[in-house]
C-alpha cells in the first residue's frame, strides 16, 4: 500500500504541477519517454546482472560463504552476546552476515530468519536486543561488491564502473557502525521494555498472590 | 590501484572460477543456473521499473522536483547533500526497485562519472531497503513490539546517505 500512495502521489502531483507551470505537453511526452527508458535500462543491464548472479551461484556452491563465516565468528560473538553460548544460533548469524557480504541476498534471508526465530522464542512478541541488532545489521548494506549499481553505471557509459568501490566501502562501514552504535545506545534507553511482557505479568501475579 | 578497479570484473570472475574448480564444483553448470535466476529477477523488476521511471520522468518534466529541491535545499545543504538526491533518499528505504529506477535516472541524467551520478551510485550501494527487511524479519517471527529497531536502522540509513556524498568528495575530489 505504501508504494500505491507514493506512486499515485507522484503521478497526480506531476500532472497538477505541469498544468500549473504550463509544462503540460512536456509531462505528456515524459510519460511515454519514461516507459521506453525503463525497458532500455533493463535490457542494458540484463547481461551483466545475469553474469553476476551466475558468479554468485558459483561462490555459493564452492563454499566461499562458509569460509568467510568461520572468519567472522569471533567478531560476531562480541556483537551478539546473547547468542555466544548457542552454537547453532551463532552459525546462522555468521552465515547470514557472510552471505550478505558476498551479496547472496537470497541465501542470507533464510539464514537470518532461522537465527531470528530462535531469538524470538525467549521473548514473545517483543524484539530482544539481539534480534534488533540482527535486523539492523541486515537493513544496513554490507555487500562488498555492489554489482547491480556498477552494472547501471556501466550501462550509462562509465569508463570504470567499479571505481566507486572505495567510496561504497567507506559509506557502508560508517553506516553499519552507526547502526550498531545506535542499537547499543538505544538498548539502554529502551531498557524497561526489554523484559518480555509475559515475565512482567508473571512477576505481578506472583507479587499479588504473595500479598 | 586504478588498474585493479578497472580489472576487477575479470579478476573476480577468474578468481571465483578457479576457486570453484579447485573445490570440485561444476563451475559452468552453476554459472548458467545462476544466470537463469538473474533473468528471473530481472523479469520481476521490469514492471516495477516501468511504473516508477514513468512517474519519475513525469515528475521531473512537470518541474515539481525542482520546486521540492528548492524548498528543501537548506536542509539538504546542512547535510552536505545536493537537493537533486532527495527523491532517491525518500524512496530508498521503502522499495528496492523504485530506488534503482530513481537512481538509474540520476546516473544517466547527470552522467555516471559526475559527482551527482557517483553519489547516487554510492548511496544505492551502501544502503538497503530498510522497511522491507524489517517487515520480513519481524513478520516472519511474529514480533509486534519492534522497540528501537526502526529508529536505529534509519540512523544507519541517514549516515549512509551523508557518508556517500562525503566519500565521493574524498575519493574523487
Amino acid at each position: 500500500m505504501t508504494m500505491t500512495i507514493i506512486w499515485t502521489g507522484m503521478v497526480v502531483l506531476s500532472v497538477l504541477c505541469g498544468l500549473a507551470t504550463g509544462r503540460g505537453p512536456e509531462v505528456a511526452a515524459a510519460a511515454v519517454e519514461g516507459t521506453t527508458a525503463a525497458v532500455e535500462l533493463c535490457l542494458s543491464i540484463a547481461g551483466m546482472l545475469c553474469l553476476w548472479t551466475g558468479i554468485m551461484e558459483v561462490m555459493r556452491r564452492s563454499g566461499l560463504a562458509e569460509g568467510l563465516s568461520r572468519l567472522l565468528r569471533p567478531v560476531l560473538r562480541r556483537l551478539f552476546p546473547e547468542a555466544a553460548g548457542d552454537g547453532e544460533m551463532m552459525d546462522s548469524i555468521s552465515a547470514n552476515v557472510s552471505a550478505n557480504l558476498l551479496g547472496l541476498g537470497n541465501a542470507a534471508t533464510p539464514l537470518g530468519l532461522s537465527a531470528a526465530k530462535k531469538m524470538s522464542r525467549r521473548s514473545q512478541g517483543v524484539a530482544s536486543d539481539g534480534l534488533c541488532m540482527l535486523v539492523v545489521c541486515n537493513t544496513a548494506s554490507i555487500q562488498l561488491i555492489p554489482t547491480t549499481v556498477a552494472t547501471v553505471r556501466a550501462a550509462a557509459g562509465s569508463g570504470a564502473p567499479f571505481d566507486i568501490l572505495p567510496a561504497v566501502w567507506l559509506a557502508s562501514a560508517l553506516s553499519v557502525s552507526v547502526g550498531i552504535l545506535a542499537c547499543k545506545v538505544m538498548a539502554r534507553l529502551w531498557g524497561d521494555e526489554s523484559l518480555p511482557v509475559s515475565n512482567i505479568r508473571a512477576g505481578r501475579k506472583m507479587r499479588r498472590q504473595r500479598q | 590501484m586504478n588498474l585493479v578497479f578497472t580489472m576487477i570484473v575479470p579478476l573476480i570472475i577468474s578468481g571465483v572460477a578457479l576457486y570453484g574448480a579447485a573445490h570440485r564444483v561444476d563451475v559452468y553448470a552453476a554459472l548458467v543456473q545462476g544466470a537463469g535466476e538473474g533473468l528471473e529477477t530481472l523479469v520481476r523488476i521490469v514492471p516495477a521499473l516501468i511504473g516508477l521511471m514513468t512517474a519519475v520522468y513525469m515528475l521531473r518534466a512537470s518541474g515539481a522536483l525542482d520546486l521540492a529541491a528548492a524548498a528543501l535545499s537548506p536542509a539538504m545543504e546542512l547535510l552536505g547533500l545536493s537537493p537533486e538526491l532527495l527523491p532517491l533518499m525518500l524512496v530508498r528505504p521503502i522499495s528496492g526497485s523504485a530506488a534503482l529506477g530513481v537512481g538509474a535516472e540520476l546516473i544517466t541524467a547527470y552522467g555516471p562519472d559526475s559527482y551527482l551520478g557517483r553519489t547516487a551510485a554510492v548511496m544505492l550501494g551502501s544502503t538497503e531497503t530498510t522497511f522491507y527487511t524489517i517487515a520480513v524479519y519481524f513478520g516472519a517471527v511474529g514480533i509486534t513490539k519492534t522497540r528501537y529497531a526502526v529508529p536505529a536502522a534509519l540512523c544507519a540509513d541517514l549516515t549512509g546517505f551523508v557518508a556517500a556524498a562525503w566519500a565521493v568528495r574524498l575519493c574523487f575530489g
